[in-house]
């Protein structure tokens, strides 16, 4: 299984943990990552607030370089896939846009580079049964909250990911590990995103409400797949005690680094040194040799 | 949101340019106000994403810059996957924002256009982004320069932030979409 990677600008920064994590896990499960020759930021929020055509050229960028590997592409963090397929999607759907897009890159491009997020990968090419296979620990009964945000299911016609409202394929992967997954109903809200450090206030209030309903739906932990989530509901938790009185100290890891400690993979290799509120007592509950 | 319309003639095309650059029928809208009850950020601002819609239809004029919900919107998309008529209110906001940046519309909290500048600038020059050299820019530019400096040294030890700028990028493509005009393009 080999698809053409692309780790996107946070795995070179605030989502180290999360490029470590997602390359462990792959390695463990036979899929070859193979990472874009000189990959370039897909614009993220500063560009389609900015201007459409530069919004869509630049994934187009990278889904020209990833075409020209033969491979299918795969993203991890949500923002960068939600643009690859927003491009795709305004390529096959607009004739004009496609036009002006190629007009600007010198170079053609027609749309058919297949897009996936990680998590997609492992449900539906390796399997279920294969991962069950694969587990060497357990989440022994964790009680974990995912979280999926924004950008990964929705728009739905355009990711295509799960149910835009109640999307269960992170929790699948939870009972998979031996986890419980909680039912809460802030799965698809917004932890504000991009505003991290422009309206830091929006994050504070809209994290602090995402963190409440998980920490009152019984969670001990939060799983997240966009670095943006996790920077936002990790480091922010610090902001919101002062601002807002609320301890929580909620460990929020992405889902990858609960897939690689279920598959024996030391949690130092999976960056989770890198977590601000530590998720020792998972790794504890877990028990994988350092 | 009371909307008050003035009977001087007013910036009259803002609908029209809002639909040239998104490309979405905003007269279509019911006031059925789904969007305004899903968004995330209502109970922080008076405007809700309705209002701007109606306020478009009423033919306020450039006068919705002064909303401040045009720079809160977090593009959650909640609106648009809610929408009866299938309005893709992230994409009118998006308009609305480059608009808002070519008509000088006025500054409000945070600097969203400098965050993006700033953020857009290390893109062009590196072809990825550059944390330390965006934050730098915006931080000037935004006289905010404590905020968060008690995280640095924490982000910074635990490798979340990168000291040096990434040089594996191949320009080939950046070059020539940062070569063109940014800001007016038509979908």
């Amino acid at each position: 299984m080999r698809y053409s990677y692309y780790p996107g600008c946070s795995a070179e920064s605030t989502a180290r943990d999360q490029y470590m994590s997602v390359n462990e896990v792959a390695i463990a499960l036979n899929i070859e990552l193979i990472e874009i020759k000189g990959w370039t930021c897909c614009g993220s929020t500063p560009a389609h607030h900015t201007d459409k055509i530069l919004s869509i050229a630049l994934p187009v960028a990278n889904l020209l370089m990833a075409q020209k590997t033969g491979l299918e592409m795969v993203v991890f963090c949500a923002a960068c896939y939600n643009r690859m397929k927003v491009a795709n999607h305004e390529i096959q759907t607009n004739p004009e846009i496609r036009k002006e897009i190629a007009a600007t890159l010198g170079e053609d491009y027609d749309g058919s580079v297949k897009v996936h997020h990680f998590i997609e990968v492992l449900i539906k090419e390796i399997g279920v049964k294969k991962l069950k296979e694969a587990f060497t620990h357990s989440l022994y009964g964790l009680k974990v909250a995912s979280y999926y945000g924004c950008l990964l299911v929705r728009p739905k016609d355009v990711t295509q990911f799960d149910d835009p409202e109640n999307p269960t394929i992170m929790d699948k992967l939870i009972k998979l590990m031996g986890g419980e997954m909680i039912d809460w109903p802030h799965k698809v809200e917004c932890c504000g995103g991009g505003f991290a450090l422009s309206r830091t206030d929006i994050v504070v209030e809209l994290s602090n409400s995402i963190l409440g309903m998980a920490e009152a739906s019984g969670a001990q932990c939060m799983a997240v797949a966009c670095p943006m989530c996790q920077i936002n509901l990790d480091m922010r938790q610090s902001d919101i005690h002062k601002i807002k009185g609320r301890d929580y100290n909620l460990p929020v890891v992405y889902i990858t680094q609960l897939l690689g400690l279920c598959l024996g993979i030391s949690p130092k290799k999976l960056g989770m040194d890198k977590c601000v509120v530590s998720p020792k007592p998972i790794i504890e509950l877990v028990k994988v040799a350092e | 949101m009371s909307i008050v319309i003035s009977k001087e003639k007013q910036a009259g095309d803002l609908i029209n340019d809002v639909q040239k650059l998104s490309g979405i029928d905003i007269r279509s809208c019911l006031q059925c106000k789904k969007c305004s009850n899903g968004c995330p950020v209502t109970g922080l601002t008076n405007v809700h994403p309705s209002d701007i819609i109606r306020a478009m239809q009423l033919n306020v004029g450039d006068k919705i810059f002064n909303s401040d919900l045009i720079w809160m919107c977090a593009s959650c998309e909640t609106c648009y996957a809610r929408c009866p008529m299938k309005i893709n209110m992230a994409e009118v906001m998006d308009a609305l924002r480059v608009l808002s940046v070519q008509k000088n519309g006025p500054k409000q909290k945070g600097n969203v256009p400098l965050f993006n500048k700033s953020f857009l600038r290390t893109v062009k020059m590196f072809g990825r982004t550059y944390d330390i050299g965006m934050i730098a820019a915006y931080k000037l530019g935004s006289a905010s320069l404590l905020q968060d400096t008690d995280k640095f040294p924490m982000m910074l030890l635990k490798g979340k932030i990168a000291l040096i700028p990434s040089f594996q990028a191949d320009k080939k493509y950046t070059r020539r979409i940062f070569g063109r005009k940014l800001g007016n393009t038509q979908s």
